[in-house]
């Protein structure tokens, strides 16, 4: 969705048009005028201490279980020298940040950015608080503030032994002159207290008592509830509806269409709602999309493998003189399909409208997007409208888009003055996604006659995450984010392997659904592409498949670590127990580096057991080796599920799965036994949330054309005869 | 009007008797630990204790459960006090997004009382619930730590 600036702020919603999309806005000051707020001993904007001695830490990130408001709390207060057990937090107002100049930078959470992209303004606030709070306890004491150190929140005057506590002069430290944060000097990680230790999260005791409240679970006085449905083939548009129908129905209080694309019933319950909704009947103009089928869409990016195209990813030597001077030539063709995120919390949001004013309760991976979706979608403006975000029940891209809170406030506009609770039901989640790409890929590779690799090429056919949401960001109609993972160089994905002549380009073939950032985004099917693939060269080369890469990755040395360390834990070529096999993989993208080991086996009838996976990950650094090794072992259920279960289909211009029952996910029986290697190499700061997804499902097809000799190439494997337990 | 027993209080709802159990706690009692996420008995976010037994309540409707003791996740701890299982969902750093953990430790609360040392084996028969953040590794540690607790 791109926003149309009719507001008084139109830089800022530009702004968050592209930071919605996932890419850092290349700013940013890290606090700027302090103590903004009357009342509040804030030392800068991301440090509150009160005189308790309570800290509490801003947090202009989005918390979708993830734990990056642990980890930026960990790093705030490692700097601060914060006494841990009074460390507490609260979520920036979005329009704060819009107020005080982007104080907070992005606000964005995607592309595994939360950490890795703030960790230095927010330890730099941290610090500066630290400064401030020193500098107000050495003035009382009258003595140097270089006689006195910080430790625990409390501030100790070494000569005298004179000890006082951050609350106690918190009110004379906030009217000292901040810092300029250039200045400071950061902690060496290698003297790190708080920050790098597997601390316990700050949420968790709330999530095991039902007291976590999800943005689903708003209630406001008056609230009325709203279930929607949008045209079942994306691009259509409401052409009439019957609301007589249903208007006498128990509960049911308004009939509505939505942005001309959808119907919804407001009713007092959100049951009675959605029963009503069921029983509307809608005439809908399909558009163009109806004819769209997974058959005409194989068939366009088929057309697209062998298509001229001028976007070129990656390109070094002569490809052609490589394949022609082959001595042996490997040829593969893979596919990889749509996906749905099915975050478990469905998509919500929920608005009261007045004729001033404009309030919207959601959860969110980009609260400044769904601020600037709020300003358009009530036409009031950015000063009369409020966002208040809330916990997420799971994001993985798909909270970074705003289509639901649109219509939630697009409902409550309707019906001035009454809180309305837009939710989605999972059938609409199903069916109204931003999907994970549909891409089509064949490789072709030449072997010398030593049967080293001497040419890859890799051509590409698919869908383009940016022609279809953000194509301000497409590069002369290129999309650069489709060459994820196949870079040359750069440190957000780059390819691991040095092959004296390539080529990678892409045919860009776009479908009618709306395509959507994925946790992993493509760097899932293109691990898939080119780690499948060098394990056939591999093969076909008659070498081990991780002796096939460590020859290639000589140039690449942090590829090779990680891979290595993978290999290392998971004792690869030791013997296995008998019907068990190994396959690897290894890639780099949002600036970590990642390798797995899967062993697997499969029944003579097809049945995968995942024995074990090990996940290496070179990130840099660890703020939470905890949160990390979490990360790690719900990337690999995450995708897992895509690969095992997952896959979308469409028929009529639809998508087939509606519900969890053809839409699968990974459940306990399935899951592997998960063995993290965290191998942080320091001097750069890589993500988490993401990274290990790429390699979750090539290391276990790779495992499993190790057990079975086939080599599968089109996906969901339960499609392929293999199935789990 | 349907009378419902839950975590030991009595509601009368006016609901109709077709109205799935979940949407009568969370909308008419007003209990929102108990989630939503799917409506066809397959995630089991939605999990409940019907005299003691794991309950899908999304398909559960109202009128089977009139008169029988319903117990939610905010029912689990008596006076604050936690129960094994939670105490070791914090343990064991169980969640992550949440989300799907009340219908999860619902579930496993209602295995720990019919096997109350449970093997892995059983833990992959009875536990079916779906968690989109992936775990499962901690919940199975979880279990049987409270098992052993």
């Amino acid at each position: 969705m791109n926003y149309v600036p009719k507001i008084d702020r139109r830089s800022f919603v530009i702004g968050t048009a592209a930071a919605g999309a996932g890419f850092s806005l290349g700013m940013s000051l890290p606090f700027g005028e302090a103590h903004a707020q009357q009342g509040t001993p804030e030392l800068n904007a991301w440090v509150v201490v009160k005189p308790d001695d309570t800290v509490v830490v801003r947090i202009a990130r989005s918390e979708m279980g993830q734990g990056a408001l642990t980890g930026l709390c960990q790093l705030v207060a490692e700097e601060l020298e914060a006494d841990w057990s009074k460390v507490t937090w609260e979520y920036v107002d979005p329009r704060e940040n819009v107020r005080r100049k982007r104080i907070y930078g992005n606000m964005n959470s995607t592309g595994s950015n939360a950490i890795r992209q703030s960790h230095d303004y927010v330890r730099r606030g941290g610090a500066a608080a630290r400064q401030m709070l020193i500098q107000a306890a050495a003035a009382e004491w009258k003595v140097p503030a270089s006689e006195c150190t910080a430790a625990n929140s409390i501030i100790t005057h070494t000569p005298s032994g004179r000890k006082t506590s951050y609350g106690k002069v918190v009110n004379a430290a906030v009217k000292i002159e901040p810092p300029d944060p250039k200045s400071l000097t950061l902690k060496d990680p290698k003297v790190w207290k708080i920050a790098g230790k597997p601390i316990a999260r700050l949420d968790t005791r709330a999530k095991v008592t039902g007291e976590q409240k999800y943005a689903a679970d708003t209630q406001l006085p008056g609230m009325l509830n709203a279930a929607i449905k949008a045209c079942p083939v994306r691009g259509g548009k409401v052409v009439s509806f019957d609301a007589a129908k249903v208007k006498g129905m128990k509960g049911v209080k308004n009939v509505l269409a939505v942005g001309g694309t959808a119907v919804a019933v407001v009713a007092d319950t959100w049951w009675h709602a959605k029963t009503a909704l069921d029983a509307l009947p809608v005439t809908w103009d399909e558009g163009p999309g109806a004819k769209v089928s997974s058959a005409t869409i194989e068939a366009t990016l088929k057309e697209g493998l062998e298509a001229e195209t001028p976007f070129i990813g990656n390109r070094a030597g002569d490809i052609n003189a490589a394949l022609a001077g082959a001595a042996k030539k490997v040829e593969a063709t893979y596919a990889y399909p749509y996906q749905n995120h099915a975050c478990m919390e469905p998509l919500n949001a929920t608005a009261r409208y007045t004729a001033d004013k404009c309030e919207v309760w959601t959860s969110t991976q980009n609260a400044e997007a769904v601020l600037a979706a709020a300003v358009e979608a009530s036409g009031l403006p950015f000063n009369n409208v409020e966002v208040t975000v809330v916990t997420a029940g799971g994001g993985f891209g798909r909270r970074a888009r705003t289509d639901y809170v649109t219509q939630a406030v697009q409902i409550a506009r309707q019906m001035p003055g009454t809180p309305i609770k837009l939710l989605w039901s999972r059938e609409e989640d199903m069916t109204q996604g931003t999907y994970h790409p549909i891409t089509m890929c064949k490789l072709t590779a030449s072997l010398d006659a030593n049967n080293n690799l001497t040419g890859l090429r890799m051509r590409i056919s698919g869908q383009s995450i940016l022609a279809g949401i953000a194509p301000e960001r497409l590069d002369k109609g290129r999309d650069p984010a489709t060459f994820q993972g196949l870079n040359a160089g750069g440190t957000e994905g780059q390819i691991g392997y040095d092959i004296p002549n390539i080529l990678i380009d892409h045919a860009m073939r776009n479908p009618h659904l709306t395509p959507g950032f994925w946790r992993g985004v493509n760097n899932n099917q293109n691990a898939i592409y080119l780690e499948c693939f060098i394990d056939e060269v591999a093969h076909a080369a008659g070498q081990d498949p991780l002796a096939f890469r460590r020859k290639m990755m000589a140039k690449h040395p942090r590829h090779l670590a990680v891979l290595n360390a993978a290999a290392e834990k998971a004792d690869y070529g030791k013997p296995l127990p008998k019907g068990v096999f190994r396959g690897i993989a290894q890639q780099m993208g949002y600036g970590s580096y990642v390798a797995a080991v899967a062993e697997v086996s499969v029944s003579s009838d097809g049945l995968l057991t995942i024995h074990r996976i090990v996940g290496a990950t070179d990130s840099g650094h660890v703020v939470n080796p905890a949160s990390v090794e979490r990360q790690i072992a719900g990337s690999f259920v995450y995708g897992l599920s895509a690969i095992l279960y997952g896959g979308c289909t469409v028929k009529d211009g639809r998508v087939e799965q509606t519900n969890f029952d053809s839409y699968n996910s990974m459940r306990m029986a399935a899951m592997p036994k998960v063995e993290s290697v965290l191998v942080p190499s320091g001097g750069f700061w890589g993500g988490v949330g993401e990274p290990t997804i790429f390699v979750a499902a090539p290391a276990v097809l790779n495992a499993i054309f190790a057990a079975t000799g086939k080599r599968i190439r089109s996906f969901p494997l339960k499609d392929q005869g293999i199935r789990t337990a | 009007m349907i009378s419902l027993t839950i975590n030991g209080k009595a509601h009368n709802v006016d609901v109709e008797p077709d109205t799935p159990l979940l949407w009568a706690i969370r909308e008419n009692v007003g209990l929102t630990g108990t989630k939503y996420g799917c409506g066809v008995a397959q995630c089991g976010s939605c999990t409940v204790h019907v005299d003691g037994v794991a309950m899908r309540s999304c398909v559960t409707p109202v009128s089977s459960v009139a008169g029988k003791k319903i117990t939610t996740i905010e029912g689990l701890a008596e006076n604050g006090v936690l129960t094994k299982v939670q105490q070791a969902w914090i343990a064991n750093e169980v969640p992550q997004c949440g989300y799907c953990q009340s219908g999860m430790i619902m579930a496993v609360a209602a295995l720990l009382k019919d096997k109350p040392k449970p093997t892995d084996a059983d833990i992959n028969d009875a536990i079916t619930n779906i968690c989109r953040c992936g775990t499962f590794q901690q919940v199975r540690a979880a279990i049987h730590a409270a098992a052993n607790a």
